[in-house]
């Protein structure tokens, strides 16, 4: 039934049918609401779970080791600061290969203090081996979180259900919610393919020389590749449940369009809006909404923008000293496809400002009038700033 | 799609009364969003929200900068903060307020209404006698103004989410409902 709920209430909705039996959190904004909704259903028994309160975001990822390593599913969720203190364990958890789910609501880092959307946060834990994949509205959050437990035990890794400060977080809007028997067809209870456990005692993390640790790499990496092929078939038996499908990416009219835009998180849901406005004036701008960026799926963006004449990508994230992440992504996964169209990068939106319609507006235009990308990022919306003398 | 504001002070409210406002407009058959000012909240300070409506799902996700109506629920905001700040000209501005505001040709391209949303909500013993919570009040109010959604649909948000007893406060929808006035000339929608 639809409801009308906040976006962090979507992700507790969605821990609840999954029927996790552990959560360990730490407090930050604009996370908190989420853990707050999640505090309660483990106090009024709406969840049959333990919540853990830990002293800070290592602790807690600590604790979902530990719990996800004797056998049990778990959660938890962080932002900015919160994730960036969890990063050594981040490692840990997919090296253990344990498909812990955490939602991680994307807050700009300090300093300056600053608690709005900016995606640097998540972004820089790209190589940590865990599966990322960024949502674009409420409803994708709740189906998100479901995918992310059975996409994360079929290959033994952590996820992270990624979604934008406030604008998905703080925002109500109305949600299918499932019920708990639907939920429980898609996703069987969780068997560890290994634990602890004191009748059949082994070891976990012992000392792993060179001889065996890059096959164990290398694991992982076929894990991301596996996680990958099995994605369509893991959405076909969602969407027989449930109705819905999302992909690993989605193309917006890129059929016929000549200029694409490729977004993530909330951005791509005012970008539909646009995309309908310039069309009606003529224009032939198509989207690629990137929603699983690791494993990052090459061919369905290579294919998605074979036919477009220029890429506009959008980044609401800046990697100092190179660009844009998503647009670091796109070129590289287009370098070696012959015929590649040219790559245009922007950013957007840093820290919170808003990503409106005339800025979506601006990009096409500056896409559409400029001949070749410029090397960097080009950053839009920028005020001048004095620097003295 | 119609865009609402509402202005408040943190204690008062303001953002529940958005919320509550948004389920009772998905009730009555509309797309919703709803959210607050994305900030730090202080007791007492001014506290803004938002609230689209539209036949189709809204796909814009950028804040409010020019609404089609504005509800305020505190009338010692007016000497602070300009209310019709990008407000559209026609659109309406719903003040709790017993009189109407002293400076009412500022209001001139819109349309003018009040309700002593705080006289009802004290009658009505809701929140303190000191600091009376005003909000589902201002729904009944906001219901009248608009000519949306159905009181119906109001009564039944307030029923389903207001902790405690929610029939004072479905009372005090009503009372204010009935109670709104507006400025000359000037009529509720149909």
């Amino acid at each position: 039934m639809k409801r009308v709920l906040e976006g962090s209430q979507a992700v507790a909705e969605a821990v609840r049918l999954a029927r996790v039996q552990v959560v360990s959190a730490y407090p930050i904004t604009p996370q908190t609401h989420i853990v707050e909704f999640l505090s309660e259903y483990c106090s009024s028994g709406t969840m049959n779970a333990r919540f853990l309160r830990v002293e800070s975001e290592h602790s807690c990822m600590a604790a979902l080791i530990g719990a996800q390593s004797a056998g049990v599913r778990t959660f938890t969720a962080t932002s900015g600061q919160g994730l960036a203190l969890m990063h050594e364990l981040l490692h840990w958890a997919s090296g253990a290969r344990l498909p812990i789910v955490m939602a991680e609501v994307n807050r700009a880092f300090a300093p300056g203090w600053n608690i709005w959307v900016d995606q640097t946060d998540s972004l820089a834990q790209r190589d940590t081996g865990w599966i990322q994949l960024y949502c674009e509205d409420s409803q994708e959050v709740l189906d998100t979180t479901l995918q992310a437990y059975r996409l994360a035990e079929s290959v033994a890794l952590p996820v992270m259900v990624v979604l934008d400060a406030f604008f998905l977080s703080h925002t109500y809007e109305p949600v299918d919610v499932p019920e708990p028997e639907e939920a429980d067809r898609f996703l069987p209870p969780y068997e560890a393919r290994f634990q602890l456990d004191t009748a059949a005692p082994c070891s976990f993390g012992p000392l792993v020389p060179p001889s065996v640790y890059m096959e164990m790499r290398h694991d992982i990496a076929r894990a991301m590749e596996t996680a990958l092929s099995n994605f369509s078939g893991m959405e076909g038996e969602f969407a027989a449940i449930f109705g819905r499908r999302y992909g690993t990416v989605e193309a917006i009219r890129c059929d016929d369009a000549e200029i694409v835009f490729v977004t993530s998180g909330t951005i791509t849901s005012t970008a539909r809006s646009v995309l309908e406005n310039l069309r009606g004036r003529g224009e032939k701008p198509g989207i690629l909404k990137i929603r699983l960026f690791r494993p990052f799926p090459v061919e369905a963006v290579r294919n998605a923008l074979k036919g477009a004449k220029k890429v506009a990508v959008i980044d609401r994230n800046f990697s100092f000293g190179a660009s844009g992440i998503f647009a670091q992504e796109v070129r590289a996964a287009l370098c070696n496809a012959v015929g590649h169209p040219p790559v245009f990068g922007f950013v957007a939106g840093i820290g919170g400002r808003d990503v409106t319609p005339e800025v979506l507006e601006e990009i096409y235009w500056k896409t559409k009038n400029s001949a070749v990308p410029e090397r960097e990022s080009v950053w839009i919306g920028l005020q001048e700033v004095s620097h003295g003398t | 799609m119609l865009e609402i504001r509402f202005h408040g002070r943190g204690g008062q409210g303001t953002v529940v009364a958005t919320i509550l406002m948004s389920k009772a407009f998905f009730r009555a058959g509309f797309q919703v969003q709803s959210f607050p000012f994305f900030g730090v909240e202080r007791r007492g300070a001014p506290v803004e929200a938002y609230l689209r409506l539209d036949r189709q799902k809204i796909l814009l996700r950028t804040n409010v900068y020019t609404p089609d109506h504005v509800v305020v629920l505190d009338k010692t905001l007016l000497a602070g903060i300009d209310v019709t700040r990008g407000l559209k000209s026609g659109g309406s501005v719903l003040i709790n307020s017993p009189t109407p505001p002293a400076d009412a040709e500022a209001f001139s391209k819109f349309r003018l209404a009040w309700v002593d949303a705080s006289r009802i909500a004290l009658n009505n013993q809701i929140g303190s006698r000191t600091h009376p919570i005003v909000n589902t009040s201002m729904m009944g109010a906001v219901a009248r103004v608009l000519g949306m959604p159905p009181l119906d649909d109001v009564i039944a948000a307030i029923r389903d989410e207001v902790p405690g007893d929610a029939e004072r406060n479905v009372t005090a929808a009503r009372e204010a409902y009935e109670a709104v006035q507006f400025a000359e000339a000037v009529k509720p929608a149909a």
